[in-house]
């Protein structure tokens, strides 16, 4: 089954895990054979939301959430089951001082 | 009944309907937890697995007349559920990825589906191992524990929604969705039928011990008064918890059963027939029930004999400096302390510093206990817990502190909510008022 990893944390603290580390991480997920896809989101204030409501497009700045852990960051695993992704999710860099929301992802219905 | 032999039961042609039916009965009652588990893991599906195994019991009651009961009636019926399984699928029409599974599987144990039931290889899968998969499984971490409770008592014990709906006073349609939710996230987010490796089993058998003890607290605390139901399911912790320790004989489970066993051995000393709380130095000892005592002493000496003591040890061996004290007075309080002692460095709650007080002032006086019960209050702690108030009272109670007392047992009475505890603090209330103090 593949999962998504959502890694959420509050951003001035997620700045002190240095790149390196999330990079080499990635890179020996990769070579056990689990890693789909995974990339680090740039901060909060850069996000921008699109909705289409009665065919008229609306940017707005933001979301900016009350809650202070900010989505950071994704990564796209292949999992045996939901045990096998949360030890993954376990070894994320980030989870050690924020959080990894993990989801089953869904086919589309044919 | 007495006429009949039982070997004749077993022969084709000796047994009657009625008895064929008893035999299915007896067969279902013992059997059908473990073949729904084995069931549970073949189809890899919860309802697919329920259908096959009430299909298959349906198919028993049928044919086992005629053809007399198998020698093996488990494999038998896992391996007719597993068929009715397959027709099922098939009669959908839809040769999906589960059929092929089961397809690939039959031709990697020599053999098509076939039209009546055959013995094939089943038997050498452990039953035992099933169900201990079935336990983790229903006792997952990625469940609410409202849901892991309700599936556990559902799918490992059997008891029927209906049961467990009236056991935790929820409507049967509000558990009946909350199983379905349950198992739905099983099967969509991948939660595995698996025993979790060793690296991960005492997190998770840790889940399991709280589910558990969950289910004989329900029934434990209900105890007083209303409802014999809501009792039941103390016996039904007890017999999940011995399930379980026969699947997996841990140190902690044998805990954890150990203590309840000693609690259920007070179940009748600790109300009066009319539902009023008796406690424990006031208990008819007499009433204690003597062959719970001995087991669940057996299974707190094996665990403590284990090197490997955790926190539901700990409390049994607590339970258990009780059990063979034959009062109050004559209870080896300084052990029940020492006990407390190790409890405190494995869990440093409040409510575990609140009972080693409590120990502490019949060890050394009442003054002590008291002392210790202001330390939490004055640290913040337990300031809306009634126990905490009532058992300060208690102790200024004896120390002829009686407006103390008063006020203590007033401001417990307040917090207090269970209809037996407030007739009890409200009967020590009128005790006090006709003393001067």
């Amino acid at each position: 089954m593949k999962y998504l990893c959502l890694v959420y944390g509050e951003e001035a603290k997620m700045a002190t895990i240095p790149d390196a580390e999330c990079a080499a991480w990635g890179e020996a997920l990769d070579a056990s054979g689990r890693y789909i896809a995974a990339e680090a989101l740039q901060p909060v204030e850069t996000a921008v939301t699109v909705r289409v409501r009665g065919g008229d497009i609306s940017v707005t700045d933001g979301p900016f959430a009350e809650t202070r852990e900010q989505l950071a960051g994704f990564y796209l695993v292949e999992a045996e089951d939901l045990d096998e992704a949360l030890s993954i999710a376990s070894r994320i860099p980030p989870a050690r001082i924020g959080s990894i929301e993990v989801r089953p992802i869904r086919d589309l219905a044919p | 009944m007495s006429t009949t032999p039982p070997p004749e039961e077993s022969t084709p042609h000796g047994s009657s309907p009625g008895e064929v039916r008893r035999a299915v009965e007896t067969i279902y009652r013992e059997e059908s937890r473990r073949v729904l588990a084995t069931l549970i893991r073949i189809l890899g599906d919860f309802e697919l697995a329920e259908d096959a195994l009430q299909e298959a019991f349906a198919s028993a009651v049928e044919k086992w007349p005629e053809k007399g009961i198998p020698d093996n009636p488990r494999a038998w019926l896992v391996s007719a559920g597993r068929f009715r399984a397959i027709d099922r699928i098939r009669r959908r029409n839809r040769y999906d990825e589960k059929l092929t599974e089961l397809k690939a599987d039959d031709r990697a144990h020599g053999g098509g589906p076939a039209h009546t039931p055959a013995l094939d290889g089943w038997e050498g899968v452990d039953p035992a191992e099933d169900q201990l998969r079935l336990i983790f499984t229903c006792c997952h971490p990625a469940l609410p524990l409202n849901a892991r409770v309700a599936l556990t008592l559902r799918e490992v014990c059997g008891l029927t929604t209906e049961e467990i709906a009236r056991a935790f006073l929820v409507s049967s349609g509000t558990l009946a969705q909350r199983i379905v939710r349950a198992k739905r996230k099983i099967r969509d987010a991948g939660i595995p039928y698996e025993v979790p490796p060793q690296s991960q089993l005492a997190e998770r058998l840790d889940g399991v011990l709280q589910v558990i003890y969950l289910v004989f607290n329900e029934g434990y605390s209900a105890t007083f008064g209303e409802s014999h139901i809501r009792s039941d399911l103390t016996g039904e912790a007890i017999r999940l918890g011995e399930l379980l320790h026969d699947l997996l004989p841990d140190p902690e489970v044998k805990g954890l059963v150990s203590l309840m066993l000693l609690n259920e051995s007070r179940l009748e000393a600790r109300t009066t027939p009319e539902g009023d709380i008796v406690l424990l130095e006031d208990q008819d000892r007499s009433l204690w029930k003597e062959e719970l005592i001995t087991r669940g002493i057996a299974l707190v000496e094996e665990a403590l004999g284990s090197g490997r003591i955790g926190a539901y040890t700990l409390q049994a061996a607590i339970s258990a400096v009780h059990a063979e004290a034959p009062s109050a007075d004559a209870t080896d309080w300084p052990q029940i302390v020492a006990l407390y002692d190790l409890l405190l460095r494995l869990n440093a709650s409040p409510v575990v510093r609140l009972n080693r007080a409590v120990a502490v002032a019949m060890r050394d006086g009442p003054e002590e206990g008291i002392r210790l019960i202001d330390e939490l209050f004055g640290e913040g702690e337990l300031a809306d817990y009634h126990l905490a108030h009532a058992a300060r009272a208690e102790l200024c109670r004896r120390l002829e502190r009686l407006a103390e007392a008063r006020d203590s047992f007033g401001r417990a009475l307040e917090l207090a909510e269970q209809e037996p505890e407030r007739r009890f603090l409200e009967r020590r209330l009128r005790e006090l008022e006709g003393r001067t103090g």
